[in-house]
Formats: structure tokens, C-alpha cells, sequence
């Protein structure tokens, strides 16, 4: 941690402030925090409702579950949570399967302060899941096109090839957690870009799309559309693997954010001002 | 030190959001709100497939090997099993409410009528898939012969099965007459090829495909035309939509 800046307003050197978030994509920012939060916490509650993931076109073709989460008696232990993956069977006792709420067991396969509502309750799971998935999908359209108008995309997100190219120094830079300074830091470093990219234009669509692949009603629009993603089945296990995967992008990102500012990144999702610290190398 | 405090506000924030939630999800006014998200998905699915696309249909090779039952298993009611213990012999389907001319039909008199066969998907409201072929008469055969009257928009189905102990409140679902005159939409009297078994749904079931599997109504005994269907039970159209599931189930 050698490498970590001064607190901004505390330093010698010269520092400045940054215009870095336009308003749109700051209020754009903090209204997809709320939507993908709602949405991944009413999502484990849905998942709860039947807690186990198949490959194919329907959950009962002879072969077993791809995940399955559950409670069973064990002969050391009493109880336990289990979790089946492909097979192989942990341990999730207290977490997955079987967790304790207000000193009683609950067999759960995620525990209430995972999900939204914190108890069983399909009904308004889904409704709180459909509500905010349409402020998402409304809000990502008008966030592509303002990106494309305003070139905010090619400007600040697209990667250039000499930025590519130097990908190996920025993959170390990443590991050793040193951040740019003075004018590096008025933009997105290259990995930053890619996996922008990566989720803005691959995770969130496909997100969407698997989402709509589960709706029995949208299979008809397009006749065996959801068979080119392995069945509606399939698509439910890509659904929920796709939103681990944007909960991984968030705690890189919050990570990110923490180690190389806090306060400067939160100033700048908030006021828009980056404050830029000249580096003496 | 700072991490920790840190870390604790974090924590501190999402008991905050979670009670918050739950406090909304339990309040008069929120849902009416969440409400639109239901209606939206109504509409957008509706503009963009015609109400006559047909739900995709499965092969042979597609078929679960054993089609899961869910709900009702054995319905608890005296007639029903004196109706069952005689092969559903003495069953009558009637069709009524806005009809010109209501309708009363045998089982025997159901399968000599002209019959549709489809291997269909069913998506139940928790999550999982079961493929099943089903053979039946289309509603819309039915209703042809009692002749809707113009005032009618839904179809009530009315079920044997009880689902509260006093054995008063019956299941019960509800369609609008586009989704009645669907091709695929069928009274169903057969599963893979053999009788409708009683976790089935027998004597005959509801196959509205294109819909989650709540809307499927089994043991259907009575077929109603109504305008609205805000004085039948708890005013949603369906026993689950009175407990708070969508009347929309295309999602």
C-alpha cells in the first residue's frame, strides 16, 4: 500500500478538480445501484421457490440438477445445508440450505437477509423483480443511447489499440493494486474498459435475454428461439450464473473504488468532480 | 479501525434497505405501485406477438418421464371422490353464464368430439419446466356450440378441488376469450398417451399455453362466461391471484 495517495485536500502537491461524470450517466449510475440490488435480492427469493438449476429444455429429463441447494439429516450432524454442484455435494450449513434467524432453523436455500422480501414470499418477489427489471432495461436503452450521442462510448469506454497493447502492465498494475495519478487518472484504464464493455454490452443483455427466455409467453415470438440457448431450462441456469457474475463485477469494482479513493470516487458519482493528484515520478 | 466502521455502515445500510423493502412490500399503497411492472409486461408481450402465435410444441423425445404433479394431488371433496370411484362415469362438464345456449357434456361425449394433441411445456410459477403431451377438445369448440354471448370477456374455470378445510372454497382460474379461442387452448383428457391420472387433474384439465402453470386449471368441472369477474371469490380472477399472484401469467 506504498503507492496510495495522500487524502485529497490534505496534499502538498498540486492537485485539481475534474469534471469525470456528466450528470446523465451519474443519475443513470445510482438508479441502476437500486434496480440491480432489487433485482438480485428478489432474485434469490424466486430462485428460493425452487432451489435447483437444470440443463435442457425442462427440469425433468431423466438427468439430475446442475445445482441444487437443500437441508438434509446427516449422521455426525443433524441437520445440514447442503449444496450440490455438478455432483459434488458442500457443506453450506448456516449460509445455504438450513440458517438461523432470531435463534430457529430455517430451511432456506438463501438465508432472509439475502433476499427481498426477507421471507418466503413468491408473489411480491416477482413483483418487486418485474417492476425493477423494466427501470433497468429503461434505463440501460437511454444509457446506450446517450452513450452513442454524446460519444461518452467511444470517447471514454472503447479501448484504443495502443491501450490494448499495454494490457500486460495494466494486468500488473492491477495485482500490485497501484493506481494511475495526475492526468492517467482523468480516464478508465484498459482493464476498466474492457470489463465495462464486457458487462455493458455482454452480462446485461444476456441477463435481459435469458430473462425473457424464461417468460413462456415471449418463446412464440420467435419459434424455438430459446432452444439456441440449450431450452428454457438452460436459459434459467444462465440467468442466475450471469447475475453472479455481475455480483462479482460489483465487489471488484467496489473494491476498486475503496482501495483508490473512496471519497474522490464517491464525490465524482455524486458531484461529478474528480479531484487529480500530480504525481512527483 | 476506519475499514471497520466502514464495513458496519455498510452492514447497518442493508438491514436498512431489507426493513425498508419489507415494510413496503407489507404497506396498502407500494404494490399498486409494483403493480405497473405486471401491466407493462402485459402490454409490451402482447405488442409483440400476436395473440394467435402458437406456443412452441415438443417431440416425443422431449417428454419428462414422469409429468410432475403439483397442488391438488387428490381433491377432498365426498362428490368428487364418488365421481372418481365410478370412472367419472356420472361427470358432467357444464358451460354457462353469457351463453345463448348452455352446454352440459359427458367425458364420453368430450372424446368423441374432434380432438387436438400437443406436447407442450409446462412452466410452473416457481421455476421448473415439465414436458407432457396432452390430447383434448379446444375450448373453442365448446364454446362455438353455447354461443357466447357478445357482453362476454372472460372465461371462469370452476374446479372441484377444495382448497381450504372446510372444503368451501374451490380453485377456480379465469381467461380472457382471446386466450379461450386459441387453438392450443384445450380441455385435456389424456397425458402421454393414457387417461388424465387424478394428480393430473382428472376427468379433464385446462392446457392455456403461452401461461404459467397456475393458469392451468385441473378438475375442471364448470366453464363460465362473465363480464367481469370481480364478484367471483376474492375479486382476481384466479385462487392464486387472490393470494396475490398475477392475473397476467405470460411471465
Amino acid at each position: 500500500m506504498a503507492a496510495q495517495t495522500l487524502p485529497a485536500g490534505q496534499s502538498t502537491r498540486s492537485s485539481y478538480l475534474y469534471y469525470r461524470h456528466t450528470l446523465p450517466v451519474r443519475v443513470m449510475h445510482w438508479i441502476n445501484v437500486v434496480a440491480l440490488t432489487i433485482l438480485m435480492m428478489s432474485g434469490l427469493m424466486i430462485f428460493n421457490a425452487h432451489p435447483a438449476l437444470y440443463w435442457g429444455k425442462s427440469s425433468y429429463t431423466g438427468q439430475p440438477p446442475v445445482l441444487q441447494i437443500g437441508a438434509r439429516d446427516d449422521a455426525a450432524r443433524g441437520r445440514i445445508g447442503v449444496t450440490r454442484i455438478l455432483g459434488y455435494e458442500f457443506d453450506t450449513t448456516g449460509v445455504l440450505g438450513l440458517y438461523q434467524e432470531d435463534g430457529h432453523l430455517r430451511e432456506r436455500a438463501f438465508p432472509g437477509w439475502a433476499t427481498v422480501p426477507g421471507h418466503y414470499w413468491l408473489s411480491m418477489a416477482r413483483a418487486w423483480h418485474f417492476f425493477f427489471a423494466w427501470i433497468f432495461v429503461v434505463n440501460g436503452i437511454v444509457y446506450l443511447i446517450y452513450s452513442i450521442a454524446s460519444r461518452h462510448l467511444t470517447r471514454d469506454l472503447l479501448p484504443t489499440t495502443p491501450e490494448l497493447r499495454g494490457i500486460g502492465g495494466s494486468i500488473k498494475d492491477h495485482l500490485l493494486l497501484r493506481h494511475p495519478s495526475g492526468v492517467a487518472a482523468t480516464r478508465y484504464n484498459v482493464l476498466q474498459k474492457l470489463a465495462y464493455i464486457g458487462v455493458i454490452f455482454v452480462l446485461l443483455p444476456l441477463v435481459i435475454l435469458m430473462g425473457w427466455a424464461m417468460s413462456p409467453w415471449l418463446d412464440s415470438v420467435l419459434p424455438g428461439w430459446v432452444d439456441f440457448f440449450g431450452g428454457r431450462q438452460s436459459a434459467r441456469t444462465i440467468h442466475f450464473i450471469v447475475a453472479w457474475l455481475l455480483f462479482a463485477f460489483v465487489l471488484i469494482h467496489v473494491f476498486e473504488v475503496v482501495i483508490s479513493g473512496l471519497w474522490n470516487h464517491m464525490r465524482s458519482m455524486i458531484t461529478g468532480q474528480f479531484r487529480i493528484t500530480e504525481s512527483s515520478k | 479501525m476506519k475499514r471497520r466502521a466502514l464495513l458496519r455502515s455498510f452492514g447497518g445500510l442493508g438491514t436498512l434497505l431489507l426493513a425498508g423493502c419489507d415494510r413496503l412490500s407489507s404497506s396498502e399503497w407500494f404494490p399498486k405501485v409494483l403493480e405497473a411492472g405486471e401491466q407493462t409486461s402485459r402490454s409490451v408481450q402482447h405488442l409483440l406477438t400476436p395473440r394467435t402465435a402458437m406456443a412452441q410444441e415438443f417431440t416425443e423425445a422431449d417428454l419428462s418421464p414422469q409429468f410432475r404433479s403439483n397442488g391438488t394431488a387428490m381433491p377432498q371433496s365426498a362428490e368428487y371422490v364418488a365421481l372418481a370411484k365410478n370412472s367419472f362415469v356420472d361427470w358432467r362438464l357444464t358451460i354457462d353464464g353469457l351463453v345463448e345456449k348452455p352446454q352440459q357434456f359427458s367425458l364420453a361425449e368430450l372424446r368423441a368430439m374432434k380432438s387436438r394433441t400437443q406436447i407442450t411445456r409446462h412452466d410452473c410459477v416457481e421455476g421448473w419446466s415439465a414436458i407432457g403431451k396432452w390430447k383434448g377438445v379446444p375450448l373453442g369448440d365448446l364454446l362455438a356450440l353455447a354461443k357466447p354471448k357478445a357482453t362476454a370477456r372472460f372465461a371462469v374455470f370452476h374446479c372441484a378441488d377444495p382448497m381450504d378445510d372446510e372444503g368451501k372454497d374451490f380453485y377456480y382460474e379465469s381467461i380472457d376469450m382471446l386466450d379461450a379461442y386459441h387453438p392450443q387452448t384445450i380441455l385435456a383428457y389424456d397425458l402421454n398417451d393414457k387417461t388424465l391420472p387424478i394428480q393430473n387433474g382428472a376427468p379433464i384439465r385446462l392446457r392455456v399455453e403461452r401461461q404459467l402453470g397456475y393458469k392451468h386449471a385441473k378438475y375442471v368441472h364448470r366453464v363460465e362466461l362473465v363480464e367481469s369477474f370481480g364478484k367471483i371469490a376474492g375479486g382476481n380472477g384466479g385462487y392464486w391471484e387472490d393470494n396475490g399472484y398475477q392475473w397476467y401469467a405470460g411471465i
